[in-house]
């Protein structure tokens, strides 16, 4: 760049068109389409386009078994119901999870905000309060996983009608758990990185050796808010459909 | 859209070095309370066992608002350029494609599985 300031897209910014102009434009321009989007930004947002449609593609299986089955679907109100103080309640594991990972997001949300702010302290609490909520949530689905095998569901069959009902459960949830303890995992590197304050001083990073900032927590918070949006899917179509 | 919903001071996209997004924590808390809500009515559909189109419905409106809120606001899609969130957001409508074709695929699988093993299977 013919600018030397370590700000190379400052003097471009301020000259881009907004709107639908300024989508042609960016997209027919120079180098770069992303204009005010790192490329780190960019491409965490392209993966989890991929993502997309690898859930996607799960929960077409599923729409496709379901509506092509002759045997009747499990209702899933009364599979994933517990009793708790002597009354069964429909649904109830899953209503908790699903608040607990409406509560992570929230404090992810919160935690790229003070990230942000420069504010070391709150973002690196927020990191791992959402790391710990992530957990909690794996937890409960490896107990829903657990009472559900007890109960005799199989990737083959169940108790309760269509065969189907357990393989896509234990696929779709299984893979949605996964992505969750990944990004548990993840949670836990960047609030590290945080705690040791490696983006104020800009350290390099281990892999990328790319200079350590807050947009990385930013970053981090794209995926982990992904996962919930995965989620928002999945307790639509699976739980309540 | 995006300019009305950018609060700090200066355009939406500012020049600041970092490009990061910094607005003030109130948006992300009224979000996150409407998710509890919708989250909330969403398991109400259940509880209160609505049925057919009603609940097909409500399930998927309420679906719909809260990944809306989600990639909006959490993941501050409303701040970014059209670009992006075009690069973004339009090839997910590919999916509908394909979700009629498997539809009509199950349809037809039904139909067969009727006709040659007899209803109840």
């Amino acid at each position: 760049m013919a600018e030397s300031s370590s700000t190379p897209h400052a003097a471009a910014s301020a000259a881009l068109q907004p709107g639908g102009r300024g989508f042609v434009a960016d997209w027919s321009a120079d180098q770069r389409s992303f204009k005010t989007a790192s490329w780190h930004k960019a491409m965490m947002w392209i993966f989890l386009l991929s993502d997309t449609f690898i859930f996607s593609c799960f929960l077409i299986a599923y729409m496709t078994v379901r509506m092509s089955t002759v045997e009747p679907w499990p209702n899933t109100s009364e599979v994933f119901a517990l009793t708790i103080a002597g009354e069964s309640i429909p649904l109830i594991l899953i209503a908790i999870m699903t608040f607990v990972l409406i509560s992570s997001s929230g404090t992810m949300a919160l935690a790229v905000n003070y990230g942000y702010r420069k504010n070391r302290r709150a973002t690196l609490i927020l990191l791992l309060v959402t790391a710990g909520l992530g957990a909690t949530f794996v937890g409960m689905q490896a107990f829903e996983w657990t009472k559900l095998i007890h109960e005799g569901v199989r990737p083959w069959g169940n108790p309760w009608g269509a065969p189907q009902f357990g393989s896509i459960f234990f696929m779709v949830t299984g893979f949605h758990g996964t992505h969750v303890t990944i990004g548990v995992i993840f949670l836990l590197i960047v609030a590290r990185k945080v705690w040791r304050g490696e983006y104020d001083e800009e350290k390099k990073g281990f892999f990328t050796s790319r200079k350590g900032n807050y947009e990385s927590v930013e970053v981090m918070g794209l995926y982990w808010h992904f996962v919930d949006l995965v989620w928002v899917f999945i307790f639509a179509f699976f739980y309540l459909w | 859209m995006t300019q009305a919903a950018h609060s700090s001071p200066g355009t939406a996209n500012q020049a600041a070095p970092d490009h990061g997004q910094h607005h003030p924590l109130k948006v992300y808390f009224v979000v996150w309370g409407w998710l509890f809500v919708l989250s909330a009515l969403s398991y109400m559909v259940d509880y209160f066992q609505f049925e057919g189109y009603l609940r097909w419905t409500l399930i998927l409106i309420f679906m719909m608002l809260k990944a809306g809120l989600i990639v909006a606001v959490f993941m501050h899609m409303v701040w970014e350029r059209l670009a992006l969130i075009y690069a973004i957001l339009v090839p997910p409508l590919a999916v509908l494609v394909f979700v009629g074709i498997m539809a009509i695929e199950s349809e037809h699988t039904l139909f067969t599985r009727h006709l040659f093993f007899g209803a109840g299977g």
